[in-house]
């Protein structure tokens, strides 16, 4: 078993992060090269030379039309991982390639195949279509986290947290006192998690980027694909506002908020976040607030998770922690992650 | 929540009190004060899941 699960698709970066010119970024303990060809494709392979490992994305190593000269002795690799040139030598070693990760771009994540290539199901990789959807507005980051992948886990599937860590932001009273429902979809491989406030305090997240004043409902349902995507639809509306018998929901607010939650280390973590709302489109000013506001809030987090983590590392074996109601839909994630960590 | 007609694990929390209702995918009904005995018991199915 490994410490994560193999064979799955993970977000490894947001399309707009890669170029033509050399990224680098570690996946689950792998450290993976990209640029994007002058065709337009991303590519993907170890970020690491054949000969002595020296990582390619480092200078001098250097990027000449679509290959990649290593900046130690020379090797030269194509957009494919072939090794084209070696220094010295006409005969290029059979075994000079880097094989290549099967990449994906799709709603505006660059994602990755960490395991055996031949299971790379592109079908399989969970949607968020809203993040380049014209009908939306997306503001997004990512976030360096010093703790490993299943404390942010825990910490979006209980979202409790927010009255006490987020007060001020997102957090206020009836998050936390509000029961929940949670359902889990073995076939799909789904975790659900409801809340729905249906007389709530608003917070400032919302109050200022809908304008909507006094009491609102606040429905959030989580919707968990492990291991990577994370999905919270959440809907603000006036007091007793229902969406219609047809399905529209004209009265309402949407925001999506999305989550990838992709292991860099066995204690680090990606904290890619997005939010795309359906009001306000293209307001430069409810963009930067949203996007300022979620930074905070995603900061918050990575504060206490990275002290967590610590806490973690310094405690004695066999800690026993204590869940409750809340922790329902957390325990949910936590076994099936187990689960596909086991199939590893 | 889901409109899946796959196996279905659902669990409410009852209105009012501390439990939990849990569902199995088999119909099997029980109620639990704790996550994580109520999921060891969803998990065991079919053991104990007797309509």
């Amino acid at each position: 078993m490994t410490w994560f699960p193999r064979d799955q698709w993970y977000v490894a970066a947001y399309g707009s992060e890669i170029a033509h010119d050399l990224f680098s970024r570690t996946v689950c303990g792998e450290p993976i090269l990209f640029w994007r060809t002058r065709e337009g494709t991303v590519t993907a392979m170890p970020d690491r030379c054949v000969h002595r490992r020296f990582p390619l994305s480092q200078a001098p190593s250097r990027l000449v039309d679509d290959q990649v000269v290593c900046g130690y002795h020379g090797f030269t690799y194509d957009a494919t991982g072939k090794c084209v040139a070696v220094p010295g030598q006409t005969r290029v070693p059979r075994t000079a390639r880097l094989l290549p990760y099967p990449v994906v771009e799709q709603d505006s994540f660059v994602w990755v195949f960490i395991g055996d290539p031949a299971g790379a199901d592109a079908s399989r990789i969970a949607r968020a279509p809203w993040l380049v959807d014209p009908a939306y507005t997306t503001v997004c980051g990512m976030e360096p986290l010093q703790a490993r992948y299943e404390l942010l886990v825990d910490n979006l599937l209980d979202l409790s947290h927010e009255t006490y860590l987020h007060g001020g932001y997102i957090g206020t009273p009836e998050v936390a006192s509000t029961p929940i429902t949670t359902e889990v979809d073995e076939d799909a491989g789904i975790v659900y998690v409801s809340r729905h406030m249906d007389d709530a305090e608003c917070p400032p997240f919302y109050s200022k980027s809908t304008g909507l004043q006094g009491r609102i409902a606040r429905w959030q349902d989580i919707e968990y694909t492990p291991p990577c995507l994370y999905k919270l639809h959440s809907r603000i509306a006036p007091v007793g506002s229902v969406p219609r018998a047809d399905g529209t929901d004209p009265d309402a607010f949407h925001v999506e908020v999305v989550y990838a939650i992709t292991p860099e280390t066995e204690t680090s973590t990606h904290d890619f976040w997005a939010v795309a709302r359906d009001f306000a489109l293209g307001d430069e000013e409810v963009s930067a607030f949203l996007a300022d506001s979620n930074r905070t809030v995603v900061l918050q987090d990575v504060v206490a998770l990275n002290v967590l983590e610590k806490v973690i590392a310094t405690e004695p074996e066999g800690y026993q922690e204590l869940s409750i109601n809340i922790d329902t839909g957390g325990l949910a994630a936590r076994r099936m992650l187990s689960r596909l960590r086991g199939k590893s | 929540m889901t409109t899946s007609t796959g196996r279905i694990f659902r669990i409410h929390w009852v209105p009012g009190t501390d439990r939990l209702h849990a569902t199995c995918h088999c119909a099997a009904e029980r109620e639990f004060e704790d996550p994580v005995e109520l999921w060891d018991w969803l998990l065991a199915h079919p053991e104990g899941h007797t309509p």
